[in-house]
């Protein structure tokens, strides 16, 4: 038996996106979260990964090739069969012109890496033509991000949440003390290899309180709330030169604050590259903003669809603040909550920065 | 390490965590961070980087002295200055 494996949809606006090259060729064995190709998106180049396990049996699509969301990329049988085809199979369905054909083998160049503009996608003689004389079988490089294509995906995103989304928006100022001096204490014995940010301090109090607040943590699709069945925060990373995405940082609420700092770093590195997995894009149940050192002091985030909830922090400001009857001056940061009146309200919005508020107020137990 | 030697390597970790940076346009003597955009995870790869290449881990408590390219200089042969003698 075969599955097929499929142009993922990696975000609501997706449509259609181009396969880079494969990460695994016709009989290589492949494994649940393994990535197997790697598309060009919006949002950068995305590794795609599967979630059967198998054997890559046979490729479907040539890289240089753009299709539709949902499209068969790869056959993928049982580990215990025998292969359908040998690998590479003439009935690969690599379009091109007979003239194509000839002219791409008197350059010597691979037709696999052409773009194709004919039918189909076939490779045209015009194609061949105008491709680079590059090598057979060179590696191609990752495309560099795209930023304005990028800004566009987010703009999109934006515009559908504004229309579609009744927001309302809740705001908290919360008393930081207590969290700065812990991070201070444990990042003293730290080398900077190994040292936290308030960052991860704020993302594991929000995957935390999310627990108690299911009603925040999903999607609304099709007219309904489906609640995530397990905490997946998309954490915003800005990328330089003004593009913004945000990766799942999966199990937010699990792992220990070290694991969460860890994951952070890794792919806030690989948004900026542009090396995000499929399931990173496609996975987040709801979205933390923190604005962090430069910012302003509170950001009113926009939730981004299907989610139905995103929490902004913004910069960690020192403020006078009342501590047991006197004026103390103590860090402090605006938390905001921006949620989806279709599922919640500002009620329980209130609830949810209040959790943050008392988990921030115990730094050791996160 | 020469004050020259110290300020290539920061230069150059400067550029990685913010490859935009034209080296030849940053005035020593001015706010680093008005003149590189850097954000705390940004500040964090580049500490990490000083700590291996250079072996000098800079705690938390000295980020104040790190404001402008001439004091980090300073506080950085301080620091190996300290480590070799």
């Amino acid at each position: 038996m075969s599955t097929e494996f499929r142009m993922p949809s990696l975000g609501a606006d997706m449509e259609a996106g181009t396969l880079v090259h494969w990460l695994k060729a016709p009989g290589d064995r492949v494994r649940r979260g393994e990535g197997v190709a790697v598309v060009e998106t919006q949002k950068g180049a995305i590794e795609v990964e599967i979630f059967t396990d198998g054997i890559l049996d046979r490729q479907l699509v040539a890289p240089g090739t753009t299709v539709p969301v949902g499209t068969p990329l790869a056959l993928i049988r049982d580990g215990g069969e025998e292969p359908a085809a040998p690998s590479l199979p003439p009935s690969a369905p690599l379009r091109a012109t007979p003239g194509a054909r000839r002219l791409a083998a008197a350059r010597k160049l691979d037709l696999a890496g052409i773009a194709g503009s004919g039918p189909g996608g076939a490779v045209t003689e015009h194609d061949v033509e105008a491709a680079p004389p590059v090598p057979r079988r060179a590696a191609p490089a990752p495309p560099a991000l795209d930023l304005a294509a990028m800004r566009q995906a987010m703009a999109a995103a934006m515009a559908r949440a504004k229309r579609e989304i009744p927001h309302y928006y809740l705001t908290a100022t919360l008393d930081l003390g207590r969290a700065r001096a812990w991070l201070g204490a444990a990042n003293q014995a730290r080398p900077p290899e190994r040292r936290l940010l308030m960052a991860a301090l704020l993302v594991k109090a929000a995957a935390l309180a999310v627990r108690r607040s299911p009603e925040m943590n999903g999607a609304f699709l099709d007219g309904a709330f489906r609640p995530g069945a397990a905490i997946h925060v998309g954490f915003a990373v800005a990328v330089r030169g003004g593009g913004l995405v945000a990766p799942a940082l999966h199990d937010a609420d699990k792992g220990t604050l070290d694991e969460l700092m860890a994951g952070l770093r890794d792919v806030a590195a690989r948004a900026r590259a542009g090396t995000l997995r499929s399931s990173e894009l496609a996975d987040p149940t709801i979205t933390v903003t923190s604005l962090g050192d430069g910012g302003a002091e509170a950001v009113l985030p926009i939730i981004t669809p299907p989610q139905v909830a995103v929490l902004g922090f913004g910069r960690e400001t020192v403020r006078p603040w009342v501590v047991a009857g006197a004026v103390a001056a103590r860090p402090t940061v605006v938390a905001a909550l921006a949620g989806d009146h279709r599922v919640s309200d500002g009620h329980r919005g209130s609830r949810l920065l209040a959790e943050i508020d008392r988990l921030l107020q115990r730094p050791e137990e996160l | 390490m020469t004050r020259e030697e110290i300020r290539a390597v920061v230069v150059e970790e400067l550029k990685r965590v913010a490859p935009e940076l034209d080296p030849a346009a940053l005035d020593p003597d001015a706010l680093v961070r008005d003149q590189v955009e850097m954000d705390s995870l940004d500040l964090l790869n580049f500490l990490t980087a000083i700590h291996r290449r250079l072996g000098i881990d800079i705690p938390e408590r000295d980020y104040g002295e790190l404001a402008t390219l001439t004091r980090i200089e300073a506080y950085l042969a301080g620091r190996l200055a300290a480590a070799h003698s």
